[in-house]
């Protein structure tokens, strides 16, 4: 059936892993102290790099001029999940430049003047909730977009990215996501986008871009975080979405997107991030799987003397906008099953430049990789905590305590204090 | 998303010759609008002269709502700047609407650009329009020219979806499983013609869906583990194949005994054990030749079958230490 030689998949593969485990071996041969530095995240370098960025693109970036407030949010996100935060002056340019960005019938195009796009929506949102404090969020014209979302409902339940664009799960969860953020969502904009996700499924249990496409990890994670968000997540398989997963984690210790592909440093956050979701699963998952619920999992690793079942005690706020609150004020009820340490390693020596991060050894760095880079990161450092406020341990983070960065509310991947302080004003309008 | 491969920053267009718009007499009567940024943008873009100058008439005529043929035209040079402006393509669409142009020529130019954009959402999401407009008779030439992406790259995820798009709706299912076994000779490991074998045996109205095709699949999938047991891809296309009948996959006696197989060659296969532990799970009774498989991995003799599997699995693939632990303790109690 298949020819002798190498195919042209292993082929890529063995070239990927050899430039990787080059590396490994490289650093692990080195003296404790030089090896060490490796292993160092290089915070003001990249958080220089991505400042900078912010006020000047050369020419190269104009393939990206329908892309801006995606600019926005991989910067000022990567930015806050650094610890830091732009100066008053910058911010408040920011928050003027979307501004120019939003439609006056609702929503936001990827640059002045240009028509209203879903995913550009969502940056520029995410960009302005990062950002925090009351000129930003109250720049946002909440009426206006929930008009948007519904002009974008299609028939089939999901979305279309803009008038006239195209349907799929993507879209889907840039829509919930905004909405369910913003405190708008309700069942119109709801109705059948559980059905459209499910039919992404595939048979080999990630979630796909369109019914019928293949499973991807960016696709599994806007499916897996927007069925959470609308409260429907049970009716996805689960298992199946995990096993898939996990296996996703190949041997150079990063993720790749698809079955058969090869590694990549932005897959971090899209898959991590599916696992740290699944983390809080627990009870759908035990309930799918046919076990009782007062079966204990023995899964966390501290000591786990209360059962992950006391979540149910915590207090829940009502209504469909809030499943997002209720998501991380629970417990984690699963230790991680993905290999937080070994992504740690991928991360942060494979993808880290001298500043800003990258998809593989060979490729270059780019704001893309760097936010969702970091992003995964993030997840890794908090994965092993049981509430979403715990300090990780040190074990939990590769390299010095200093690498430590800012937790993310995961369904939205938004820092988690700019997500409270978001709820909280939003709540209230 | 896949959208990281839309944001990689591409090679600079070489020079045009190229007369400046305000140079030309059918453009006089136009104000070009220059793009409102505000007096301290962030992310400001040093955009060369040509992009800005074309960008400003753009704007005038689309603010406009102007759908003329020059309109049409400058639609061209803007996309050629930036094929990602997704305004642009839409306000294209209006315009060969309303000048009711002949479509042909539209799926040309496309093919111009479409070549050195493979991975740009805007781009594909044209063509289908314009194939959608076009109807069944174009069905061949656009599964020709997914095909000429995938031999470029077999694995492009917006021509499989445009593939597939095609295939739903203009038809032209006759030789696509001969396609997919085709990629496949090529590439075994290549998953999208997996997936995309998986869409033609559940889809295709030719072969009368899964219950028909699952035996001849099953041997199909079993053939290619058999080649190659590190193979990911088979392995789940033959879980798939039972995807809405797991208790049958435990009674397909092939299935289990692939495993047997690869485990007698190959004792650390992740994914030979984790087909016995779903087999398992699945209230499989497991043959003597399967026992005594895994007992020749294990010494732990306390443990049943599948717990069993579960600690080989911690030892021979530790990446996913974590997850058979945990699979471990989701084991069903045995009935
Ligand atoms: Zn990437």
């Amino acid at each position: 059936m298949a020819k002798m030689t190498a195919s042209k998949t292993q082929e890529e593969q063995w070239m990927v892993q050899n430039q990787v485990f080059r590396i490994y071996d490289l650093v692990y041969r080195l003296p404790p102290h030089a090896q060490s530095v490796n292993f160092e995240l290089r915070r003001d370098d990249h958080i220089e790099y991505l400042t900078r960025s912010l006020t000047q693109l050369g020419p190269n970036f104009t393939v990206l001029d329908a892309n801006r407030p995606w600019l926005c949010y991989w910067i000022i996100h990567s930015i806050a999940l650094l610890g830091d935060c732009v100066d008053d002056n910058l911010e408040s340019d920011a928050i003027d430049f979307l501004r120019r960005c939003q439609d006056p019938n609702g929503g936001y195009g990827g640059g002045p003047g240009q028509m209203p796009h879903l995913a550009t929506t969502y940056a520029a949102i995410n960009a302005l909730l990062t950002l925090g404090g009351h000129k930003s969020l109250s720049s946002i014209n909440r009426e206006k977009l929930y008009s948007f979302l519904l002009r974008m409902k299609d028939t089939s339940g999901g979305f279309r990215m803009h008038d006239g664009g195209e349907v799929d799960v993507r879209a889907c969860y840039t829509a919930i996501s905004v909405a369910s953020v913003l405190n708008i969502l309700d069942e119109r904009l709801t109705q059948n986008v559980g059905d459209y996700i499910i039919s992404c499924q595939t048979y080999e249990g990630g979630i796909s871009g369109e019914p019928g496409a293949e499973a991807h990890g960016g696709y599994t994670f806007c499916g897996l975080a927007a069925m959470v968000l609308i409260n429907e997540v049970h009716r996805l398989d689960l298992p199946g979405l995990i096993n898939w997963v996990v296996f996703r984690q190949g041997i150079e210790c990063g993720f790749q997107g698809r079955t058969n592909k090869l590694v990549d440093g932005c897959y971090s956050f899209w898959q991590g991030g599916v696992a740290a979701i699944i983390q809080r699963l627990h009870l759908m998952i035990k309930e799918q799987l046919g076990l009782s619920s007062t079966f204990k999992f023995d899964c966390i690793t501290e000591s786990d003397d209360d059962s992950s079942d006391t979540d149910r005690e915590k207090p829940m706020l009502e209504g469909l906008n809030n499943n997002g609150y209720n998501f991380i004020k629970g417990s984690k009820g699963m230790r991680p099953l993905f290999n937080s340490m070994a992504l740690q390693q991928y991360i942060l020596l494979c993808t880290q430049e001298e500043a800003g991060f990258r998809d593989k050894p060979g490729k270059r760095r780019d704001h893309y990789h760097t936010c969702y880079v970091l992003s995964g990161l993030s997840v890794c450092h908090h994965c092993n905590v049981k509430e979403a406020e715990t300090p990780p341990l040190p074990k939990d983070v590769m390299g010095p305590y200093s690498n430590l960065l800012e937790p993310v509310h995961p369904l939205y991947n938004i820092v988690l204090d700019k997500y409270y302080e978001a709820h909280e004003f939003f709540a209230r309008l | 998303m896949n959208q990281k491969v839309e944001f990689e920053v591409e090679e600079e267009e070489e020079e045009r010759s190229r007369i400046p718009i305000s140079e030309r007499p059918e453009w006089a009567d136009v104000r070009p609008l220059p793009q409102d940024d505000g007096p301290n943008p962030v992310v400001p873009i040093a955009y060369s002269d040509e992009f800005s100058e074309t960008m400003d008439f753009f704007r005038a005529v689309y603010l406009a709502d102007e759908r003329s043929a020059r309109a049409l035209e400058l639609t061209q040079e803007a996309i050629f700047l930036n094929s990602g402006n997704y305004t642009v393509w839409q306000f294209r669409r209006l315009i060969l609407e309303a000048l009711s142009v002949d479509l042909r020529e539209e799926l040309e130019f496309i093919d111009q650009i479409a070549k050195n954009n493979t991975k740009n959402y805007q781009i594909w999401h044209h063509r289908r329009w314009v194939a959608e407009k076009l109807g069944s008779n174009v069905a061949s030439n656009e599964l020709q020219f997914t095909g000429e992406i995938f031999s470029q790259d077999a694995k492009n995820y917006h021509a499989w979806s445009h593939r597939q798009w095609v295939l739903q709706t203009l038809g032209g299912w006759d030789d696509e499983l001969a396609y997919c076994d085709e990629l496949l000779q090529n590439d075994i490991f290549n998953n999208s013609a997996w997936n995309q074998r998986y869409f033609v045996v559940t889809k295709s109205p030719r072969l009368g869906g899964l219950e028909v095709t699952r035996d001849s699949e099953v041997a199909y999938a079993i053939k290619a583990i058999l080649t190659k047991p590190e193979n990911e891809s088979p392995w789940r296309y033959l879980r798939g194949l039972y995807k809405n009948d797991v208790n049958s996959i435990a009674n397909d006696p092939r299935v289990a005994s692939v495993c047997v197989d690869v485990l007698t060659n190959e004792k650390e296969c992740a994914h030979a054990l984790n087909m016995v532990l779903d087999l398992l799970c699945n209230h499989y009774q497991p043959s003597i030749e399967l026992k005594n498989a895994i007992d020749a991995l294990s010494d732990n003799s306390d443990l049943e079958l599948a717990k069993k599997v579960c600690s080989v699995l911690q030892l021979v693939d530790p990446m996913r230490a974590n997850y058979w632990e945990w699979r471990k303790t989701t084991v069903p109690a045995r009935d």
